[in-house]
């Protein structure tokens, strides 16, 4: 079959990096006194499926790899060899140059072989001291049970007659015979060879099972045209599997090589029909080894797995969908692109809809009465419509926060500090575009909590803590905001250390300041309390980045901390990048957008709250606080007739933990605005976080809040 | 105009949009240009440079509009129904000019296109491709791509540039 593979390319990097996940977070949740055999069942058929595609790929360092890391895991899972935490491990490390491999060939270079070398070795040397201890508890043979034919482990060749039809029907020309040969070449060793007219009858000596034979054939011709009769099994040089464990693992290479290109050809299925097809294949191939090792639990196990898979969100259906329906699709893959596309065009459609909605308002209703149902309905339609397209772009919290228990468990191993990771609200969803971002800087903290915050156990025990410390990642939504946090029972912050660093910095303070200010210090450039930098983190390059990449994304951070006690950072972030409630005012003939997330409430203020203060201009005096009030019309010069704000309208509005009081002419109304970039065509103007398109089609500039606050400050 | 024409086919010369600053006359690359259309409702940009009228709404896309003749002390800086705007598509950007009208399209083969002495136009020299002489009017051509994304212009952020 000359099908131009590259194509296909992009489905298996996807599927691989899934698969190299959830391994990874499988294997971290193994508990190794009584491993789940579950569990190692999912993880063998993830790295079977690795291999599997980089087998059909022709990327053969992915497959040496993944086949040394299956050979060691079937092990396992046939309790012949005991896992231990060298093991897990090596298995993560495997994980990781697997990812290193795939990066390598998704970006068309080669990657350094070294590294995929050394796992080879320390996975093959794993895999023969596990066999060595385990060799004398072995009671089951797996190679002494010839009646399971179909199951037998690849190491006995199988001899098959193989007889099928050869009429014109089915091979209409040579070429398609000569590609079936060809594949049955790659399966195993074609002997006898009788090519009559109208049919063929050849003996086939393979690692193959009957069954993968049957597979193979199945996409050329109809199984009652086939006959495969199995003449014997032929065992390989060097069967007997502890023996051959022993020696290491030279002798494996070839036959499953072999067992490799069998599975290219099954892999072919998968281009005629993407999903199902592979799916049965994998499924089928599953079955065999499970009846194997397995016994008679295997359906149900298989059947505990899928219930189980299925609760991790987006794995593959392949993965969890059960042999009998395996046609049951639930989710399609989509470029991020389209989705865009398609947000991008509602908002267009909103944008219309209060054009029509603005232009019907000036109608009589009783006379129009229909046309204003209509539109009624209209509006409701696409909001609706709105909401079903932004909800396809959010994607549970849980992507970034997977990645978190291998790094605490990688990070605590460094540091020697024991940690154990809680995760609550994986569930909790937000944009794809936001999810992309937030990882980097979520990351920072955790490494930073764990490092700086965590103690090292004995000193824990002084303190009369728990030896083991806990950092917690939290999610959850809080009006329009999702709220992150990543708090630590750790020694919390240093109210001193930071006031010292901050003077050494030259960093100016005032005496009585307050502890909330004390800690957003620390998201100052270049500013670290860490006694001794570390190669895990205390360069000070990193919270004032943090800080930076997440009011970016128009979020903000907090800090709080109790020295002794530990620490919580707050994420806050808006639960779309798209879409922004804003308030519209007026100054002058201008219109703005202000985010409603920052406004505390607007009000009418009396000539008598407004307090003049000499060279500081004016504040407002309400409920006890005394606010600086900022003129709109002065920061974005603009003429404008309300000069005195008793005659205008103020807007309280809060970032940063500052407020402020905003001085414009009018309130307008109430929008939902479709965000747009000035920069797309334009470049960053400072006030403004970017532009919308309002009901008459006019462009208005949505206010960027934080850096208003900032000019009060200056 | 027309012998012009004509001689574009045999010698692939170059088609441009002419238009008018002042007693000036400017060609720019005609693929550049994405559409010409009238002046109307410009949303003002806070404390930008005189010359950035502010920013209309293209079908959806934010486009920011400058003046030409503000920028290039050229011309009556006045605004009515037969001002003209040419939506440029330069830098992977879209951009509309403001001029004081649009003339035609020309096309210039390599003998008409002489270099350009040092004082020419209100223009700096760097962004003048050369002369071009067409029926006794002289069309300073202009690259526009290069004058859009110059330090001028103020409308690429420099350190992208």
């Amino acid at each position: 079959m000359s099908i131009d593979m590259s194509q296909f390319y992009q489905v298996f990097f996807e599927e691989s990096a899934e698969h190299l996940d959830s391994m990874e977070s499988l294997l971290l949740a193994l508990d190794l006194d009584a491993p789940d055999p579950d569990q190692l069942n999912a993880i063998f058929r993830s790295a079977h499926s690795i291999k599997g595609g980089s087998g059909t790929f022709g990327f053969n360092d992915m497959t040496e790899v993944t086949h040394i890391l299956e050979t060691l895991l079937d092990g396992i899972r046939k309790n012949e060899i005991k896992i231990t935490a060298d093991m897990v491990d090596a298995f993560l490390q495997a994980g990781d140059v697997l990812k290193g491999l795939l990066e390598a060939h998704q970006n068309g270079t080669i990657a350094d072989p070294a590294p995929s070398v050394e796992i080879r070795a320390k996975l093959a040397q794993l895999t023969a001291k596990g066999t060595q201890q385990g060799g004398e508890q072995k009671t089951v043979s797996t190679t002494s049970s010839p009646g399971q034919k179909a199951a037998a482990p690849p190491s006995v060749q199988h001899i098959y007659q193989v007889k099928f039809d050869k009429s014109p029907a089915i091979f209409p020309s040579k070429a398609e015979l000569d590609n079936l040969l060809e594949e049955l070449g790659n399966i195993g060793k074609i002997e006898k060879q009788e090519i009559a007219a109208n049919s063929v009858t050849l003996t086939l000596t393979s690692y193959a099972s009957e069954e993968d034979l049957r597979d193979t054939f199945s996409f050329f011709l109809e199984p009652e045209q086939l006959t495969i009769t199995l003449l014997g099994d032929q065992a390989a040089e060097a069967v007997s599997a502890s023996s051959e464990d022993e020696q290491g693992y030279g002798f494996f290479v070839e036959p499953e090589q072999l067992q490799a290109a069998a599975e290219d050809a099954q892999g072919y299925g998968f281009f005629v029909e993407p999903e199902t097809l592979k799916s049965e294949a994998e499924n089928a191939q599953g079955y065999g080894f499970f009846v194997d090792v397995e016994d008679k639990t295997a359906s149900s196990a298989s059947a505990a797995t899928a219930e189980q898979a299925i609760e991790e969100p987006h794995r593959r259906a392949s993965d969890r969908t059960p042999a009998a329906a395996p046609a049951a699709e639930t989710s399609i893959r989509v470029s991020v692109e389209k989705v865009d596309q398609m947000i991008n065009l509602v908002g267009e459609l909103v944008i219309t809809q209060s054009m029509l909605a603005e232009i019907a308002s000036h109608l009589d209703p009783v006379l129009n009465e229909s046309l204003v149902n209509g539109l009624a309905q209209l509006e409701l339609n696409t909001r609706e419509l709105q909401e079903a397209v932004m909800s396809v772009r959010m994607m549970p919290i849980n992507f970034v926060f997977s990645r978190f228990p291998r790094l605490v468990r990688d990070l605590a191993g460094k540091l020697d500090k024991k940690v154990q990771l809680k995760m609550i609200g994986e569930g909790t969803e937000l944009d794809k575009g936001l999810i992309e971002k937030i990882s980097d800087p979520l990351t920072h903290l955790v490494r930073n909590s764990l490092d700086h915050g965590i103690e090292m156990p004995d000193e824990r025990i002084a303190r009369g803590k728990d030896p083991q410390g806990t950092i917690t990642l939290r999610a959850a939504h809080q009006g329009g905001n999702i709220v992150i946090q990543v708090i630590d029972d750790g020694g919390g912050l240093n109210r001193e250390r930071i006031l010292a660093k901050a003077k050494e910095k030259g960093i100016p303070f005032s005496d009585n300041i307050s502890d909330a200010d004390v800690w957003l210090m620390i998201f100052a450039p270049g500013f670290s309390t860490a006694a001794v930098v570390t190669d895990v983190s205390g360069r000070g390059v990193g919270m004032d980045v943090v800080k930076k990449n997440i009011e970016g994304i128009g979020g903000r951070v907090e800090i709080s901390s109790k020295f002794g006690e530990g620490s919580t950072v707050t994420i806050r972030l808006p639960l779309t990048l798209a879409i922004l409630d804003g308030l519209s005012i007026a100054v002058g003939d201008q219109l703005y957008i202000v985010p409603l997330s920052f406004i505390i409430e607007s009000l009418q203020p009396k000539a008598e709250d407004i307090k003049e203060i000499s060279g500081q201009g004016q504040v407002l005096h309400v409920r006890g606080e005394y606010l600086p009030i900022i003129a709109l019309h002065q920061v974005f010069n603009i003429q404008t007739q309300i000069t005195d704000p008793s005659k205008g309208i103020l807007v309280l509005l809060e970032a940063e933990g500052k407020k402020i009081a905003l001085f414009v002419d009018d309130l307008v109304s109430q929008h939902q605005v479709v965000i747009k970039s000035l920069e797309t065509n334009y470049r960053k103007v400072v006030g403004v976080s970017g532009a919308t398109i309002m009901g008459d089609g006019r462009v208005a500039m949505i206010m960027d809040v934080g850096a208003l606050v900032k000019f009060a400050q200056a | 105009m027309q012998a012009n024409e004509g001689q574009a086919a045999n010698t692939g010369g170059r088609e441009l949009l002419t238009f008018t600053l002042g007693s000036e006359e400017y060609g720019i690359d005609i693929l550049k240009v994405q559409e010409i259309r009238g002046y109307d409702a410009v949303t003002t940009i806070a404390n930008s440079p005189e010359f950035i009228k502010g920013v209309i709404n293209l079908r959806g896309i934010i486009v920011p509009i400058i003046d030409m003749r503000i920028k290039f002390h050229l011309g009556n800086v006045t605004y009515n129904q037969l001002t003209v705007v040419i939506i440029l598509n330069v830098a992977n950007r879209v951009v509309g000019i403001v001029v004081d009208g649009v003339s035609d399209v020309i096309t210039l083969t390599a003998e008409q296109l002489k270099p350009a002495p040092e004082f020419s136009s209100a223009l700096d020299t760097q962004y003048i491709t050369g002369l071009g002489t067409v029926d006794d009017r002289m069309i300073i051509v202009v690259d526009i791509e290069r004058l859009m994304t110059s330090r001028d212009m103020d409308l690429v952020e420099m350190a992208a540039a």
